[in-house]
C-alpha cells in the first residue's frame, strides 16, 4: 500500500486521478477502523492533512462554506452557530478524541446510513463540493447519497467542502443511542424550518440504506405550518407529520435496534422537534429575528 | 525509656507505621496506568520474538474432516503451524471439567473455537497463514437453545463423550452439566407446590430472563511464552491464577510442572474471564516447537470469543406469602447456558442453587438450578458468578409480591430479611452479623437527588435520557425509584481446599529495616498489592515493603476471584507477618532484648522498633537483625466448606457472605425507551474497610458493572455467532451513564475472617441491576422481566428478535 503525501489542492487531485481507487484519509476515524479490520485494503492511503484550505471554514453572504477536513470539535466551537442542526450532530458524535479527529468529509465520504452529519445536511439543504482535475462540482446533498455507502462522488473526485445556506429559521437534531454518550445512531432525525421559503427541510439517519429526507412530511408541514404567527401545530397535525416521518423510512433489524422501534422513534423525534422549532419560530419572531 | 509518651504508643498496632490497613496509601501502578505508561501483557516485547495467532472454527457445531496445513508453512517467515495432532501432552483441559481441547479435534462445539495456531515474524504473516489452513467441515445442528438442551431428550449431544472428573453427585447426563436441587420444610418431605399455594394469601410467579453480558475488559488476552535452556518454558502473562494456569498448562505440553514457569504480567482487567485459560498453551507449544519467544495478543474481536461469559439464565420464580407479607414458600427453576465447555458451571450452578432465593426467610423452599452444554459461546466465571442472574429474579419478584400485597417494597423485604443467626435455604447457618434489615433502613433514609425542576440547568442534556443525543428537553420523562439487595458468597465454596501462600522477609537495609512480600496473588486491577503492603506495615511495624512480582516460585495464592484475595492472600501474608514477628521476639529473646522471664504480653513491633507495652521501646529493628534476615512462608486456609448433598441441596457450602443494598433513582423517556441513572447509592458490610479509597472503587466499579447488565450490556448469539463482538455494539456505561453514588459502608466485623473483613467485589454487581430496573418498572409500569431493558421494552415495542 502506498502513503501519499500531496502538499496541496492540485498535488491531491492529480494523486485522486492518477490513483482513482486511492482512499483519502483525514482523521483516519473509519478509515483506520476499515484498515485494522482488513474490511478494505486500498493500493493508496492519500494523505489529506497537509492541505490546509480544507481544514478551513468561511461565510460568504452568511452561508457557510465548510472544508471537508474541519473536525467536529472545530464545528462546535467555530461555525456552529451557522448551521445548528449540523453542530448538535457534531456534539453527539463519539467521543471528544473522535470529535478531535473526524471530519464531515470524512462523514460523507464513508457515508454511511449511520453517519451523524448526513441527517441535518439533508435538512437544512446542504451543497457537497466535489472536485478533481477535470474541474469542481456542487451536489445537493439529496442527491449525493446513492445506495448503501454509495454517493455521487466520482472515483477521481475529491469531496472539497459543505456548502450551507444561511438557516433561515429553526433547526435541530436528534439522535437515539442505548446509551446517553459515545454511541452509534439507532435513529436519527433532523428538522429545518426556511422562514423564507416556508419550506421544510428533514433528514433521518440509521433508518433506511442511505440518509433520506421525508419528502412527504416535509409537504405536509410546509402546508399546515402557521408561517405567519409560528402558533403551535394542532395536535392532528403533530401526530400526522411524525407518521409522515416514520414512513419515509425502511429500516431493518439489526444487534442496535429493531425495524419497528426504529420506525417509533423517528415518529416521536418528528413531533418533538416539530414543537421545539415551532416555539423557537415563535420567539424569534417575537425577538424581530429569525433565528439567524 | 520510660518516658509516658513512649509506654503508650504500641496501643493501636495501625497507629505505629504510616500507610497501614484503614488507610488509603497510593497504588504503585495507579499512576502509571492514569498516564498510558503502564506495561499490559500486551505490551512486552523480544528482540527474536515471533507473533502467534489462532485459527477458530466459522461454525458452531460441525465434524472435522480434515486439517491441511501445507500452504500454511510454506509461506515464507512462518515457522511453525500446529493443529491437535502436535499437543505434547492431554488434548484436553479444563477448570473443573477437562473437556476443553487444547486445538480442536474430532469436532468443533462453537463458532471461534482455536483449531490451529501458526506463528510467524510479523503478525500479518500470520494471518495470511491461517488463510492458507484448510479446514473441512461437516457441519452439524447447531444446540442453541438452552432449555432443550436441559430437558429435551431428542436434543443433539454437544459431548458425546463423558469428561473424566463427572461427578455422580452433579447428576450429569445429556446435555446436562450439573443440576442441583434443593428441598426444604414441606418440599423436603415431597409436598406439591398446590398444596403451599393453597395457604397462601398472596401468590406471584413469572418468567425472567438475563442475557448474555460480558466482563468487557479493555486489555485483551495475551502474553509471552519464551523457552528456557532446560526444556522447560517461561510465560509472562495477564491471569487470575498463576498456579491453575500451570496445572492445566503442564500436562498439555507433556511437561511436570516445574518446568512451566509462570510470572504475572500487566492485568488490564479480569471480572472473571481470566479464569480460564486462553492463549497460555498455545503461546508455550509454538514457543518449545520454535525455540523462540512467542507473543500472542487476541484482537478485540477474537477476545468476544476468546473467553468465556456470564451464563445467561432462563427462570421461572413462584412465591407465596401470608397476608401479612411473611414468605410461606417460594419455587425456582434456573437453566443456565454453560455454552460448549464446562469452565466454571457446576460451581456457578453451586452458587445459583444455594443463593437462588436470596437473602429471605423462606421456610419451604424447592430450586432446581441447571446447567447445560450448547454449542453456545463458552459461559464461566465473572463478577456475582450465579449469584447475579437469581438476584435479578428474586428481587424482582419481591417487588411482585409488594405489589400484591399492597406493601412498600423496603417493608415487605425488611419482613422477612435474614440475620445472623437465620439458615439460607441449603441449612447453612449465618454465623456472622449480616444486618439487612439496618441496611434497608439505611439506604431508603439516605437523602434523595434533586428534582428535575430542582438542578441548576435542567436543560442540559448531560442530566436528561437520551443525553447529548438531544432527544427530550422533558417531553415523556418520568422519575422512578428502585431498591435491590443481594447476598453472595465470599471465598471457593463446597468442600474447595481453597488457600493462599505467603513469603514474607524482614532485614535490615541500608541500617533501615525493610520487608518483601512474596505472592503469586494477581494483582487485577483490585488493588491487591497495596493491601499486601499496609498489612505488612500493620504487623511488623515498618514503613518500608516491598511487594514482589508475582510468580510460580511461591505457593499457589489462589484465584483473584470470588472477592477472595484480601481474605486469603491478606490472611496470607498476615499470618506470615505474624511468624516472622515470632522469630523477632524469640531472636530478642536470645540476645537479652527481651528480659529473661517476660512473658511477651504487650510485645509488638512498631514504628521499626520492639516495643514493650509497659517498658516503650527495647530495640530499633536495624539494630536487632544486624546482618540477619527473618523470613517465613505460610499457607493460609479459610474455614472448611461441605458440598451441598445431591437431592435437598442440604450443606455448609459457603465460607463467608456479604451484602449490598442499593437504592437506585432513574428519569425515563417512556415514549422513546432511554433512562438516565441520576442516583445509584449503596449500603454495604465490608467488615473492615483496610483501603477505603480502594474500597469504594470496587463498590462504584461492581454498580456500574450492574447497571450495564440492566440498561445495556448483552452479547447478542444467533445461531452461536455472536453479533455484537466490538465496543462499538457491545454497550458499556460511559460516564454520561454513570451517576453520582452515594455509597455507605458499615464494618460489622466477620469472627472468622482476618481484621472481620468481608469481600467487597462482587456484592454490588448483584444489587444495582435489579434496584435499577425496578425503578425503571416503578416509572413505566411495565413487568420488565428481562435484564437488560431494552428500550424497546420500555416503548412497549414488540422484541427484536423471534
Amino acid at each position: 500500500m502506498d502513503f501519499l503525501r500531496p502538499s496541496t489542492l492540485e498535488e491531491a487531485l492529480a494523486a485522486k486521478s492518477e490513483r482513482p481507487a486511492g482512499v483519502p484519509i483525514m482523521g483516519g476515524t473509519d478509515v483506520m477502523v476499515d484498515l485494522n479490520f482488513d474490511r478494505s485494503r486500498p493500493p493508496a492511503l492519500i494523505d489529506l492533512t497537509r492541505i490546509a484550505e480544507l481544514r478551513e471554514w468561511s461565510l460568504e453572504g452568511g452561508a457557510l462554506r465548510l472544508g471537508a477536513g474541519v473536525s467536529y470539535t472545530r464545528v462546535i466551537d467555530g461555525p456552529g452557530a451557522h448551521a445548528p442542526a449540523l453542530a448538535q450532530a457534531s456534539r453527539s458524535v463519539a467521543s471528544p478524541q473522535i470529535r478531535n479527529r473526524g471530519t464531515v468529509g470524512g462523514n460523507l465520504g464513508g457515508a454511511s446510513p449511520a453517519g451523524d452529519c448526513h441527517p441535518p445536511l439533508l435538512a437544512a439543504g446542504a451543497v457537497v463540493e466535489l472536485a478533481s482535475v477535470r474541474g469542481v462540482r456542487r451536489v445537493p446533498a439529496r442527491d449525493f447519497y446513492l445506495g448503501p455507502r454509495r454517493t455521487a462522488r466520482q472515483d477521481d473526485e475529491l469531496i472539497t467542502a459543505v456548502l450551507l445556506p444561511r438557516p433561515a429559521g429553526p433547526q435541530h437534531f436528534s439522535k437515539i443511542g442505548t446509551r446517553n454518550a459515545m454511541v452509534i445512531a439507532v435513529a436519527a432525525f433532523a428538522l429545518a424550518l426556511d422562514a423564507e421559503k416556508r419550506t421544510v427541510g428533514t433528514g433521518l439517519g440509521s433508518v433506511a440504506p442511505t440518509p433520506v429526507r421525508a419528502e412527504e412530511a416535509e409537504e405536509f408541514l410546509a402546508a399546515e405550518f402557521d408561517w405567519d404567527t409560528g402558533a403551535p401545530p394542532a395536535e392532528p397535525v403533530v401526530r400526522r407529520f411524525g407518521e409522515l416521518a416514520a414512513s419515509a423510512t425502511r429500516p431493518i433489524d439489526d444487534q442496535r435496534g429493531s425495524a419497528e422501534y426504529r420506525r417509533h422513534a423517528v415518529g416521536v423525534m418528528a413531533r418533538r422537534a416539530l414543537a421545539w422549532a415551532a416555539a423557537e419560530y415563535r420567539g424569534g419572531l417575537g425577538g424581530g429575528t429569525r433565528c439567524a | 525509656m520510660t518516658a509516658p509518651g513512649t509506654t503508650r504508643a504500641p496501643a493501636g498496632l495501625s497507629s505505629g507505621t504510616p500507610d497501614g490497613i484503614g488507610t488509603s496509601p497510593r497504588r504503585p501502578d495507579g499512576t502509571l496506568k492514569a498516564t498510558g505508561e503502564f506495561a499490559y501483557s500486551s505490551d512486552m516485547w523480544a528482540e527474536d520474538m515471533l507473533w502467534g495467532m489462532t485459527l477458530r472454527s466459522p461454525h458452531p457445531h460441525a465434524r472435522i474432516l480434515g486439517i491441511d496445513t501445507t500452504g500454511a508453512i510454506a509461506l515464507p517467515g512462518v515457522y511453525a503451524v500446529l493443529t491437535h495432532e502436535d499437543v505434547p501432552g492431554e488434548k484436553r483441559y479444563g477448570l473443573e471439567y477437562r473437556d476443553q481441547p487444547v486445538l480442536a479435534f474430532g469436532k468443533v462445539r462453537y463458532r471461534g473455537e482455536p483449531v490451529a495456531v501458526v506463528a510467524a515474524d510479523h503478525p500479518e504473516t500470520a494471518r495470511r497463514a491461517l488463510d492458507r489452513i484448510r479446514v473441512g467441515y461437516e457441519v452439524l445442528e447447531p444446540v442453541s437453545d438452552p432449555r432443550a438442551a436441559a430437558f429435551d431428550p431428542d436434543c443433539p449431544l454437544v459431548h458425546e463423550e463423558e469428561p473424566p472428573e463427572a461427578r455422580e453427585e452433579y447428576g450429569r447426563r445429556g446435555n446436562l452439566v450439573r443440576h442441583q436441587p434443593i428441598r426444604t420444610g414441606a418440599f423436603a418431605s415431597g409436598a406439591a407446590v398446590e398444596e403451599l399455594r393453597a395457604r397462601a394469601g398472596a401468590v406471584v410467579a413469572a418468567d425472567y430472563e438475563v442475557g448474555m453480558q460480558d466482563q468487557a475488559f479493555l486489555g485483551p488476552e495475551s502474553g509471552m511464552a519464551v523457552p528456557a535452556e532446560d526444556g522447560g518454558v517461561d510465560l509472562y502473562i495477564a491471569t487470575q491464577w498463576l498456579h491453575v494456569d500451570q496445572r492445566q498448562i503442564a500436562p498439555a505440553l507433556g511437561l511436570p510442572e516445574d518446568k512451566v514457569r509462570l510470572t504475572l504480567a500487566g492485568v488490564g482487567g479480569a471480572f472473571g474471564a481470566r479464569e480460564d485459560l486462553s492463549m497460555q498453551i498455545h503461546a508455550c507449544m509454538l514457543a518449545l516447537r520454535t525455540g523462540r519467544p512467542v507473543k500472542i495478543v487476541y484482537g478485540r474481536e477474537e477476545s468476544f470469543y476468546g473467553h468465556v461469559h456470564r451464563h445467561p439464565a432462563t427462570m421461572r420464580f413462584e412465591h407465596g406469602a401470608m397476608g401479612d407479607g411473611t414468605l410461606l414458600y417460594a419455587t425456582l427453576e434456573i437453566v443456565l447456558d454453560g455454552g460448549a465447555y464446562a469452565s466454571a458451571t457446576p460451581a456457578v450452578v453451586g452458587v445459583a442453587s444455594s443463593l437462588g432465593l436470596g437473602p429471605y426467610e423462606v421456610p419451604n423452599a424447592r430450586v432446581d438450578a441447571y446447567g447445560v452444554y450448547t454449542t453456545n459461546p463458552p459461559c464461566g466465571a465473572m463478577r456475582g458468578f450465579g449469584a447475579v442472574q437469581a438476584c435479578f429474579g428474586y428481587e424482582s419478584q419481591m417487588d411482585r409480591l409488594a405489589a400484591e400485597l399492597g406493601m412498600d417494597p423496603v417493608d415487605l423485604r425488611i419482613k422477612n430479611a435474614v440475620s445472623q443467626g437465620s439458615r439460607i435455604i441449603t441449612g447453612q447457618e449465618i454465623d456472622m452479623p449480616l444486618p439487612m434489615a439496618e441496611m434497608l433502613r439505611r439506604c431508603r433514609d439516605m437523602p434523595m437527588p434533586p428534582a428535575r425542576e430542582e438542578l441548576e440547568d435542567p436543560s442540559d442534556l448531560r442530566t436528561l435520557p437520551g443525553g447529548t443525543g438531544n432527544t427530550t428537553h422533558g417531553e415523556g420523562v418520568v422519575r422512578g425509584v428502585g431498591y435491590g439487595v443481594g447476598l453472595k458468597n465470599l471465598c471457593y465454596s463446597e468442600g474447595f481446599d481453597d488457600h493462599s501462600t505467603a513469603r514474607v522477609r524482614l532485614e535490615a537495609v541500608g541500617g533501615e529495616p525493610a520487608v518483601t512480600v512474596h505472592t503469586a496473588a494477581a494483582e487485577v486491577g483490585q488493588g491487591l498489592v497495596t493491601v499486601q503492603g499496609q498489612i505488612a506495615r500493620t504487623e511488623l511495624g515498618v514503613e518500608r515493603v516491598t511487594v514482589l512480582p508475582a510468580d510460580t516460585r511461591v505457593g499457589s495464592a489462589g484465584s483473584s476471584s470470588a472477592s477472595r484475595q484480601s481474605y486469603m492472600t491478606g490472611g496470607a501474608v498476615k499470618t506470615a507477618c505474624e511468624a516472622v514477628r515470632d522469630r523477632v521476639f524469640a531472636l530478642a529473646r536470645e540476645r537479652g532484648t527481651i528480659p529473661a522471664g517476660h512473658s511477651g504480653e504487650g510485645l509488638s513491633l512498631a514504628g521499626g522498633k520492639l516495643v514493650s507495652a509497659s517498658e516503650g521501646v527495647l530495640a530499633s529493628l536495624a539494630e536487632l537483625l544486624g546482618g540477619a534476615a527473618v523470613e517465613e512462608t505460610r499457607e493460609y486456609r479459610h474455614r472448611p466448606t461441605e458440598m451441598l448433598d445431591p437431592t435437598r441441596g442440604q450443606g455448609s457450602s459457603h465460607t463467608q457472605f456479604g451484602m449490598c443494598v442499593h437504592r437506585a433513582v432513574v428519569d425515563v423517556d417512556l415514549e422513546l425507551g432511554l433512562v438516565k441513572v441520576v442516583a445509584l447509592d449503596a449500603v454495604q458490610d465490608v467488615g473492615k474497610a483496610l483501603h477505603p479509597q480502594q474500597l469504594a472503587g470496587q463498590i462504584q466499579g461492581g454498580a456500574a458493572q450492574g447497571l450495564g447488565l440492566a440498561l445495556m450490556e448483552e452479547i447478542q448469539v444467533e445461531e452461536g455467532r455472536i453479533k455484537n463482538p466490538s465496543f462499538t455494539d457491545y454497550l458499556i456505561p460511559t460516564i454520561l451513564d454513570t451517576p453520582p453514588m452515594r455509597i455507605d459502608v458499615l464494618e460489622h466485623p466477620d469472627p472468622h475472617s482476618p481484621y472481620g473483613l468481608r469481600g467487597a467485589g462482587e456484592p454490588p454487581t448483584l444489587s444495582s441491576t435489579p434496584a435499577i430496573v425496578a425503578a425503571v418498572r416503578h416509572a413505566t409500569g411495565r413487568p420488565l422481566t428481562r435484564a437488560p431493558v431494552r428500550p424497546e421494552d420500555i416503548a412497549g415495542i414488540g422484541p427484536r428478535r423471534p
